[in-house]
C-alpha cells in the first residue's frame, strides 16, 4: 500500500469526498477537543464545503463541524 | 421537599430555552467561584417539590479541556446534584450520546430530555424512546423547548427521579479495557481519599490520562501501581473515545429507524460558506440588518420625539413657576424623551441580531470570517463577539468566553469597545441627521462609523498581537447548528430581554444624568436667567475647562460637556445635548457642528472610551493590566483619528 497516496491531511480533501480518520497529530488538548465533537480515529467523515484558505466543513457522526485550516492539516485521513 | 437539579448538554441543543421554560422569572445569575463563567440558578416548584436548577455551561464531553467543561464536571462529581437533566438534540443522537454515556459513568441520577423533537418528527426520523430508556437505564422524555411541548412531562420525570435511584447499566469497553478498569477499581476502593468518587468513572479517567485526575491521585500511596496498570492500555484517551462511540453506534442501531436529512442545510452552506461569495453575502446580510434597524424604526422614533416636544410645550405653558416649568420640560421630559427616542432603533437592532443568531447564520459568519480573522491574528469566533458588540459591548465581551485560548480571548475583549454599540447609535443618528441634509448620505455616514470601528479593531488586533502577545494565531473548530427558520416570537422575546437594560437605564441612570445636566446648565439660576444664558452656567465652567483639548477640532464646549457625561454611558451624550440645548437637540447640533467637525466628533464618540459598565465587565474578564491598556489606547486613538479626519477634510476643501 502506498501510504503517501492514500493518507492525506483533511485539509486537502475535496467537497463530496469521504475519508476515515487515521491519526490526529495535534497533542493532547486538541485530541480531547476533537473526540468530544465526534472526530476520533476510524470515524468516517465527509467533506461538505471546502475553502482554499478558510475552514473546511465536514459531516461527522451526523453533525456539521467547521475545522480551521491549521487544525485540518493535522488530521490525517484515508480516502474511502 | 427540596432537590438540587443540574442541566447539562452540548452547545446549541436548546438547553437554556428549556431552563427558562422551567424556571421562568425565578432566576439568579452569578459567577462560579474563582472563575468568570456565568452561573445561572433558577427555581421551580413542581407538584409540591421545590427544585433548585443549575444551568451548567454547554459542553461536549466531561474531559478537563476547557474551564466550562471542568465546571460542569466538578459540579456533577463534587456537588452531587439529586438529578442531572441531560438535554440532547434529537436530530443528532450519535454525537450527543457521547456526553450522556460519560455522565452515566459518574453515577449521576440522569434524566434525558430529547429536545428539538418537533424537528426530528418533521424530518421523518423515527426514534424508539422506550428502547432508548431501556438501553440507557434512565427516563427519557421528548421535549420542544421553544414551544413548551413536553415540559410538563419533563417536570414529572425530574420529580419522580428525585425520589429514586436509576437502574445501573454498564456498557463494556471491551475485554482488555474492562480488565484494567476492574483492577484499577480494586485499588481505588482501598484508598480512603477516593471514597467520594465513583470508582468506575475514576478508573476510566485514569486510563484516559485526564490531567485533573492524575493530579488527584498524585498524593495517593497507590499512585505508581495505578499508573502502571493504566499504562497497559496504550493511548487510553483515544481507545476510550473510540469505543464509547462504538457503544453509541450499537445503541443508535437499535433505537434509530430513519436518519435525519441535512441536505437542505448543506445546500444552504454551499451558498453561505462559498469561498468567493461567502464574504459578500456576510457583508450584505450585515448591511441589511442595519438598514432594517434604521429605516424600520424611524417612524416610531419620530412619533416619540413629537410626543415629548408636545408634552414639553404643554408643561412650559401651564406651569406658572418658571423654575418648575424649566425642570419639568427641560430636565424631566427632555431627558426621558431624548432617550426613549432611541428605543425603536435599539430594539430593532437586537431583533435583527436575534434573527441572525437563531437562524443559524451567526455561527456561519464565524466560519466565513475565520479566513479573514486568522490573517489579522484573531479567531473566527471573535467575529461573534464583535457582532454582539454592535448591540452592546458587554454581551460582546462575554461572548469571547467561547474562545479557548487565553491570549485570543484577551485580544478579542480588548478590541470590543471599538465595535460601535447601540448606545452610540443615537449620537450618530442625531448628528448625521442634522449635518447631512441628504438622508442617504446621513445613512452612509452612520454606516461608515461601523466600518471605521471594524477597521480600527483590525489594526489594533494586529498591533496587540505583535507587541503584547506574540505567538501563533489560534486554531479554529466550531459546530454548525442546522439552519432554522427563526421564530418571530422568539426574536421578540430576545429583543425584549436584551433591550430591557436600555429602558431601565433610561428610567434611572440617564434620567439622573439629565437632571444633573439641567442643574449644571441652568444654575446659578439668576446668572443664566433661568437656563437661557447657558454661557453663565456651571456646565459652561466645566465645558470651558475641557475646551482647550477640543478647540483644535472646532468643537464647542457643549460638545466637551457631553463627552464628559459620555464617560458614564454613551447614551448620556444625546441627553446632554438635549438638556444643554434647552429645546431641541437637533437645532443645537446644527449650530455646533459643520459637516466635517460633526463627522469627526462622531468618530471621536465611537472610539474615545469604553463606557463605565463595559469597564467593570472588562476588569472582571481580563484583569486590571489589560483594561488599563485598553483605556489608554482608546483615548489616544480617538484624538488621532478625529484629527486625521479633519486634516484630510480640510485638505479636500471641506469646512
Amino acid at each position: 500500500m502506498n501510504m503517501a497516496n492514500n493518507i492525506i491531511p483533511l485539509a486537502f480533501m475535496a467537497p463530496g469526498e469521504r475519508g476515515q480518520i487515521v491519526e490526529i497529530r495535534g497533542g493532547y488538548g486538541m485530541a480531547k477537543r476533537l473526540y468530544g465533537m465526534g472526530l476520533t480515529p476510524n470515524s468516517v467523515i465527509e467533506v461538505i464545503v471546502s475553502n482554499p484558505a478558510g475552514p473546511i466543513l465536514v459531516n461527522v457522526r451526523g453533525s456539521r463541524v467547521a475545522i480551521g485550516k491549521g487544525m485540518a492539516m493535522k488530521i490525517f485521513v484515508r480516502r474511502v | 421537599m427540596k432537590a438540587k437539579v443540574a442541566f447539562i448538554g452540548n452547545p446549541n441543543v436548546g438547553k437554556t430555552e428549556l431552563f427558562n421554560r422551567l424556571t421562568g422569572q425565578h432566576q439568579h445569575v452569578g459567577n462560579w467561584p474563582g472563575v468568570t463563567v456565568e452561573k445561572k440558578v433558577g427555581r421551580c416548584v413542581c407538584y409540591g417539590n421545590e427544585l433548585e436548577i443549575v444551568d451548567l455551561p454547554g459542553t461536549y464531553s466531561l474531559t478537563a479541556y476547557s474551564i466550562d467543561e471542568l465546571i460542569a464536571r466538578n459540579f456533577i462529581i463534587e456537588e452531587k446534584p439529586d438529578v442531572v437533566v441531560d438535554i440532547i438534540d434529537s436530530t443528532n443522537l450519535e454525537r450527543n450520546l457521547y456526553l450522556t454515556l460519560s455522565l452515566l459513568e459518574t453515577d449521576a441520577n440522569v434524566v434525558v430530555a430529547l429536545n428539538m423533537w418537533d424537528i426530528a418528527r418533521n424530518k421523518g426520523m423515527e426514534i424508539d424512546v422506550k428502547k432508548l430508556e431501556e438501553l440507557l437505564g434512565v427516563p427519557v422524555v421528548t421535549t420542544v423547548a421553544i414551544t413548551g411541548e413536553g415540559v410538563e412531562k419533563l417536570k414529572e420525570a425530574i420529580v419522580k427521579a428525585t425520589k429514586g435511584k436509576r437502574r445501573k447499566i454498564e456498557w463494556s469497553y471491551g475485554k482488555d479495557v474492562e480488565e484494567v478498569i476492574r483492577e484499577l477499581q480494586e485499588i481505588i476502593s482501598k484508598d480512603e481519599k477516593f471514597k467520594d468518587y465513583p470508582s468506575r468513572w475514576l478508573a476510566i479517567k485514569i486510563i484516559e490520562g485526564d490531567e485533573e485526575i492524575i493530579k488527584k491521585i498524585e498524593g495517593s500511596k497507590y499512585k505508581d501501581e495505578l499508573l502502571k496498570i493504566a499504562s497497559r492500555i496504550k493511548d487510553g484517551e483515544t481507545v476510550i473515545a473510540e469505543r464509547r462511540y462504538k457503544i453509541i453506534g450499537k445503541i443508535i442501531e437499535e433505537v434509530l429507524k430513519k436518519e435525519e436529512e441535512w441536505s437542505f442545510s448543506d445546500m444552504l452552506d454551499h451558498v453561505f460558506l462559498h469561498p468567493i461569495f461567502g464574504i459578500p453575502i456576510f457583508l450584505a446580510l450585515m448591511y441589511a440588518a442595519f438598514q432594517f434597524t434604521f429605516s424600520f424604526s424611524q417612524p416610531f422614533s419620530d412619533m416619540i420625539n413629537a410626543f415629548f416636544s408636545w408634552l414639553g410645550e404643554i408643561a412650559k405653558n401651564n406651569i406658572s413657576n418658571a423654575m418648575m416649568a424649566s425642570f419639568i420640560s427641560d430636565a424631566v421630559l427632555a431627558g426621558v424623551g431624548s432617550v426613549l427616542v432611541f428605543v425603536p432603533p435599539i430594539f430593532s437592532l437586537f431583533f435583527a441580531l436575534s434573527l441572525l443568531e437563531n437562524s443559524g447564520y451567526l455561527a456561519r459568519a464565524a466560519v466565513v470570517m475565520d479566513r479573514v480573522m486568522h490573517k489579522i491574528g484573531l479567531h473566527g469566533k471573535s467575529i461573534i463577539s464583535m457582532i454582539m458588540g454592535f448591540g452592546c459591548n458587554i454581551p460582546g465581551i462575554l461572548a469571547a468566553r467561547t474562545i479557548e485560548n487565553k491570549r485570543d480571548r484577551i485580544i478579542t475583549v480588548m478590541i470590543n469597545p471599538l465595535m460601535s454599540c447601540s448606545a452610540r447609535l443615537p449620537v450618530y443618528i442625531l448628528i448625521a441627521g442634522v449635518i447631512f441634509k441628504n438622508s442617504a448620505i446621513a445613512g452612509a455616514a452612520v454606516f461608515s462609523m461601523y466600518l471605521l470601528g471594524i477597521a480600527l479593531a483590525i489594526i489594533m488586533a494586529l498591533i496587540l498581537r505583535k507587541f503584547l502577545f506574540g505567538g501563533e494565531p489560534p486554531t479554529f473548530i466550531i459546530e454548525l447548528p442546522r439552519y432554522m427558520f427563526p421564530k418571530i416570537s422568539n426574536a421578540a422575546r430576545d429583543m425584549w430581554e436584551k433591550g430591557k437594560w436600555f429602558i431601565i437605564k433610561a428610567g434611572t441612570f440617564i434620567f439622573i444624568v439629565a437632571i444633573i445636566v439641567w442643574f449644571l446648565s441652568s444654575f446659578p439660576w439668576n446668572a443664566t436667567h433661568g437656563g437661557v444664558d447657558i454661557e453663565n452656567s456651571y456646565a459652561a465652567v466645566l465645558g470651558h475647562a475641557i475646551e482647550p483639548a477640543l478647540r483644535p477640532f472646532g468643537w464647542r464646549w457643549q460638545a466637551g460637556v457631553a463627552l464628559f457625561f459620555g464617560f458614564l454611558a454613551k447614551e448620556a451624550i444625546v441627553g446632554t445635548f438635549g438638556a444643554l440645548a434647552g429645546e431641541s437637540a437637533s437645532v443645537a447640533v446644527a449650530t455646533w457642528f459643520t459637516p466635517l467637525t460633526g463627522f469627526a466628533y462622531m468618530a471621536f464618540v465611537l472610539i474615545y472610551f469604553p463606557c463605565a459598565a463595559t469597564l467593570v465587565v472588562m476588569l472582571r474578564e481580563i484583569g486590571k493590566k489589560y483594561t488599563l491598556i485598553t483605556i489608554t489606547y482608546t483615548i489616544s486613538l480617538a484624538f488621532i483619528i478625529a484629527g486625521l479626519i479633519e486634516l484630510i477634510g480640510y485638505a479636500m476643501g471641506m469646512t
